[in-house]
């Protein structure tokens, strides 16, 4: 291991008789971009507080920039920036204010003008928290994030919520923070963005980390196949399915066909000709790259976006 | 800055943008205003004074509503966890927003005490510190009070609720709006428990016969250790994130905020000082009233206290 900055070891929190987070570890290295990925409800916001000094833990070992969040928060508070979930400002506070007010908590400061420029936000200076659009102020929580210029930032859900051009706008502001060499530990449940902005990644399911790596040897991890999915108008039994030419895996999910293949073109052929066989119709046909949805779905068995 | 500075001043930006705190906190004093000195005090210098003291209680008083609904509101909405995340304490925000309503609510109590003097030519204003000192000790309690709804409550709803409860006992049954020697006796002996009464007659003693601080210091001492008790109680019960339980052993300390006026309410019950002022100081209003114009006296059955000396014919 190199310079981790982050460190996690067997951590546990509970909410009443629920196990929220159970034994996650995991490190994160100074200058990567570290991802938490999992479906919502998977302990990742509950990891990601307590890391913060949010919430308290009920077992396990935590460093955070050589810190414990627990005993320590407050002089960890000034190496870490956060953009947090479900969070917001006073509706009546100006961009520039909200800026100035939170860089003057901190003992290292950086220029609230710069980082409206940097975060595109120079014509929404004067304007009121609620008057900015969600992409806006998605970009101004990511500014607060940087006005201590933190050692590490966490970024939770950095894009929930947003539609799809805006989800893009801000994968560029994180893009450019990564060719800073900035330490970023985010949370997501959009397979893109693990896989676009990621140098690693930990997938977290109910509480636990079932697989941990760089999307790529993830993917390959998976199998490195091709992912054919289909729907048919008769149901179909998985072995036969599984049988066709080049699949190595066939799994029914939600009434849909899920097959894994190394030979995409033979197995699509040989699929035909066994349900002209069989007389049954394909409804529908997609096929996709291998990508850390794979992954999830082979380790659980479901999709990550329920 | 520190962050107590950086935060009054945005709690002060915030609510000079805010069209309810305009209402409630500048145009609702004003009607109080003119509608108690002009209407009930009949525009006679002693009627105005007499009921200046009721006005800036209510002002002074009124803190509590506005900051617990900013604080429960920034709860909701997650804003208070923004904060969390950084270097920020709940002392400084707490400190901060108790300071900030101080700092509104002067220029309105200034005014009201030019335009008492201009308007209403009420010539017993001298003592000006003795007036700043309560309205400040005042202030501080009642805010701090506000911090603490804010903390037990879970919701706007709930907080309006509770706000509501708390408000109207303290206005009707401490003199605030009907003069304390009109009310029936039993609520004379309620009103003793309560530090809206303290306050309201600490004024008036001040402003009608201009007490020094020093002679009120029974009232002072009292809302200076309730405002503690409450201030470092919402502390205790401070909560940044809705969800978040409060401890019940802090449950228990809301029962300690009450000992200072439970002591004292027990304490003025038997002396009936309190009560024997106030009827000497709404005599001396209806006297001035009786030889200015005769039959303008108000027509309720005063309740008496013992031993409260009647006021000359």
């Amino acid at each position: 291991m190199g310079n981790a900055i982050l460190q996690v070891e067997n951590l546990v929190k509970r909410y009443g008789d629920v196990e929220a987070v159970r034994g996650v570890s995991f490190s994160v290295e100074e200058g990567e971009v570290f991802g938490l990925l999992g479906p919502n409800g998977a302990g990742k916001t509950s990891t990601v507080e307590i890391l913060e000094g949010l919430r308290t833990r009920d077992s396990g070992r935590v460093s955070v920039c050589g810190l414990d969040p627990q005993g320590n928060s407050q002089a960890l508070k000034h190496e870490i920036g956060a953009a947090l979930q479900s969070t917001a400002l006073p509706d009546k506070l100006r961009v520039i204010e909200a800026l100035r007010l939170f860089a003057s908590f901190y003992k290292k400061r950086r220029d609230p003008e710069e980082l409206l420029e940097r975060f595109g936000l120079e014509e929404k200076r004067q304007a009121f928290y609620s008057q900015l659009s969600g992409g806006q102020k998605q970009r101004l929580a990511l500014a607060m994030a940087l006005v201590n210029d933190p050692k590490l930032l966490f970024f939770d859900e950095p894009t929930a919520g947003l539609d799809p051009q805006v989800r893009r706008e801000i994968y560029d502001v994180i893009e450019e923070l990564k060719r800073d060499k900035k330490t970023i530990l985010m949370t997501t449940h959009y397979i893109e963005e693990a896989e676009r902005l990621c140098d690693r990644v930990a997938i977290i399911d109910h509480g636990k980390v079932i697989a941990l790596g760089t999307p790529r040897e993830l993917k390959t991890r998976s199998g490195g196949t091709t992912r054919i999915e289909v729907r048919l108008s008769k149901a179909e039994c998985n072995g036969t399915l599984r049988n066709l030419e080049g699949v190595v895996d066939a799994r029914e999910l939600d009434g849909t066909y899920v097959l894994h293949s190394q030979r995409p073109p033979q197995t699509i052929v040989s699929l035909v000709k066994h349900l002209e066989s069989e007389g049954n119709e394909l409804v529908s046909l997609e096929i996709a790259t291998p990508s850390l949805e794979d992954v999830f779905i082979e380790m659980t068995g479901r999709r990550l976006r329920d | 800055m520190s962050n107590f500075a950086s935060l009054t001043h945005m709690r002060i930006r915030l609510a000079l943008r805010n069209k309810m705190f305009f209402f409630f906190s500048i145009v609702m004093p004003f009607i109080f205003f003119f509608g108690y000195l002009g209407f009930f005090g009949k525009s006679v210098p002693a009627g105005a004074a007499y009921f200046l003291g009721p006005v800036l209680a209510l002002n002074v008083m009124g803190s509590f509503w506005g900051l617990s609904a900013t604080i429960v509101t920034f709860r909701e909405q997650g804003i208070l966890r923004r904060f969390h995340v950084s270097p920020v304490r709940a002392s400084d925000l707490l400190a901060s927003s108790v300071v900030a309503n101080l700092a509104l609510t002067l220029p309105t109590v200034i005014l009201e005490l030019l335009l008492a003097r201009l308007i209403f030519q009420v010539r017993t204003l001298d003592n000006l510190g003795g007036i700043f000192v309560l309205v400040a000790v005042g202030t501080i309690s009642f805010a701090s009070l506000g911090l603490v709804i804010a903390s037990v409550t879970n919701t706007m709803q709930e907080t309006q609720i509770l706000n509501q409860l708390i408000w109207l006992p303290l206005i009707f049954l401490s003199g605030a709006t009907l003069p304390l020697a009109y009310l029936p006796r039993v609520v004379q002996r309620v009103g003793l428990f309560l530090p809206a009464t303290y306050l309201v007659n600490a004024f008036q003693q001040v402003i009608i016969n201009s007490a020094t601080v020093l002679s009120r210091y029974t009232e002072i001492a009292s809302l200076v250790s309730w405002a503690i008790l409450t201030f470092f109680l919402s502390m205790q019960l401070f909560r940044w994130e809705p969800e978040t339980k409060i401890p019940r052993r802090a449950k228990l300390l809301v029962l300690a905020t009450a000992i200072p006026f439970v002591l004292l309410g027990v304490w003025e019950n038997r002396t009936d000082r309190i009560l024997q002022e106030s009827q000497a100081a709404f005599g001396a209003f209806q006297t001035v009233l009786d030889s200015l114009r005769p039959g303008m006296r108000m027509t309720l059955q005063p309740g008496s206290a013992v031993n409260a000396p009647k006021p000359p014919k």
